[in-house]
């Protein structure tokens, strides 16, 4: 699809978000503009909107609002997205956690649950799933349903086969599924000890320690004063010595939380809670 | 022969150097970053479709033979002068007004991520006519639309000509919708960047 077609001006964004604030409570200001002006205007196509018309439909029918939230955000996950991070966890953070009672993670931006599901495996792989526990937050509920059944399409799973492969696992990604005609169903041993649920990184707050935080290509997203601020959220929702990862385009730029968290792998970005 | 000399004074006037290419585009892309002129003191950013998990490869070999800097994108990055950037793969690269570099990873256009149409068009709103940008030949239509809002903006935009390239369907897709200003054998882009 093409997303040519429908244009907004920086001013008219601008004035969206304005809008959208004072309406709904959902503060836009700190997106990334170029990104998300293209699915503002996405919405604009698929919804055939003109921009007074998208205005109107977003402060006078409500339930509108969520489905536009639900389509701003980007959905697009896969499972075992970049193996050479995945591998990294399995040489440099897993042994370190295997040491734990209990270890609880983070999948932050969830989605679909494909990240959180890729966290549950490589956990089972390493003989620690049973004393795990996964949390998957999003604020997308539609996506949040997806990744609570677990069931997605065959085809998309074995899109991932390459992915799985080159993350150093054993087998086959498929062997995680119970598969029927074209839906690839995830073990039900993998969704035991996950629990997924809203939660908005820019206004909700800490819920609980965590042993390693994921939040994988969603500060893309972010201007970097926003990024900041869920680094705060992050860094107080690690236990000493937590992990956290980001993306592998990622980088932690906030002068303020560089030197509080240890590089352990520079090129998959993941790092480690400094205690002082 | 260059078609004319206000070509040249357009390629000189841009603050930034796009080129994008798919199938077949890979050898002169390599050429160009291996002979570019340090002395223009512009930033290239290149945009070239590639499967995403063999990436390193094709970055490494960048990395070692460009004549100025060479930096595979990360998000948030300043655009700086003199220094050639790589758009990430299974990654879409954006530019903001701040000229920084955003990353985004929805979904692929024209099948392809990165998208030459997604940085074209994000580019042509953030430099406008300041901008050279170049087509090469590729095997499917992405970089067309793009191509043709930087021309919108008075960008200079340059595609391979059909008969020169390896795959004609970039190329043809461009110039079939005007986005061309001028189009030109591998030979005569070089010769512009006096390479």
């Amino acid at each position: 699809m093409n997303t040519l077609h429908a244009f907004l001006t920086t001013a008219e964004l601008e004035e969206l978000t304005d809008l959208i604030k004072k309406v709904h409570g959902f503060d836009f200001s700190s997106y990334t503009k170029a990104s998300l002006k293209r699915r503002v205007q996405r919405i604009m196509q698929l919804k055939r909107l003109q921009f007074y018309d998208l205005k109107h439909i977003l402060v006078n029918n409500p339930e509108f609002f969520q489905e536009f939230l639900d389509e701003i955000t980007v959905n697009v996950t896969e499972m075992f997205r970049d193996p050479p991070f995945y591998k990294a966890l399995n040489s440099q953070v897993i042994p370190y956690l295997s040491t734990y009672q209990h270890i609880k993670m983070w999948s932050a931006g969830c989605s679909s649950g494909e990240e959180a599901y890729s966290l549950a495996i490589l956990l089972q792989e390493a003989g620690l799933k049973k004393k795990s526990f996964i949390y998957g937050t999003d604020v997308n509920t539609v996506m949040l349903k997806e990744a609570r059944k677990g069931i997605y399409n065959l085809r998309k799973i074995k899109s991932y086969a390459e992915n799985y492969q080159l993350s150093g696992l054993k087998g086959s990604i498929t062997d995680h599924f119970t598969i029927m005609y074209d839906a690839a169903t995830i073990h039900s041993e993998l969704k035991q000890n996950t629990l997924f649920s809203v939660h908005n990184l820019i206004s909700d707050t800490i819920f609980n320690e965590f042993q390693l935080i994921s939040c994988r290509n969603v500060f893309i997203y972010f201007e970097s004063s926003l990024q900041e601020k869920i680094l705060e959220l992050f860094y107080n929702s690690l236990s000493p010595l937590g992990f956290l990862c980001m993306g592998s385009k990622e980088t932690i730029r906030s002068d303020k939380f560089k030197n509080k968290f240890k590089v352990i792998n520079s090129k998959e970005n993941i790092y480690q809670k400094i205690v002082t | 022969m260059l078609p004319d000399g206000n070509i040249s004074q357009r390629w000189q006037k841009s603050e930034i150097l796009l080129l994008g290419g798919s199938a077949g585009s890979f050898k002169l892309i390599f050429h160009i970053i291996k002979e570019f002129n340090p002395s223009l003191n512009k930033p290239v950013i290149i945009i070239i479709h590639r499967k995403k998990n063999f990436y390193s490869d094709i970055e490494r070999l960048f990395s070692e033979k460009a004549s100025i800097p060479f930096k595979e994108i990360s998000d948030k990055e300043k655009v700086c002068e003199n220094t050639i950037y790589m758009a990430p793969a299974n990654y879409h690269t954006l530019i903001e007004k701040d000229k920084t570099f955003s990353l985004d990873v929805s979904d692929a256009v024209w099948f392809s991520k990165p998208s030459i149409d997604v940085t074209f068009e994000s580019v042509s709103e953030v430099y406008k006519d300041k901008c050279t940008a170049i087509l090469f030949s590729g095997a499917n239509q992405d970089g067309a639309e793009g191509l043709l809002k930087l021309r919108n903006y008075g960008a200079l935009t340059i595609v391979q000509h059909p008969d020169d390239a390896e795959m004609t369907q970039m190329p043809l897709a461009a110039i079939e919708l005007k986005a061309a200003e001028y189009v030109m054998t591998a030979a005569e882009i070089f010769e512009l960047l006096k390479i």
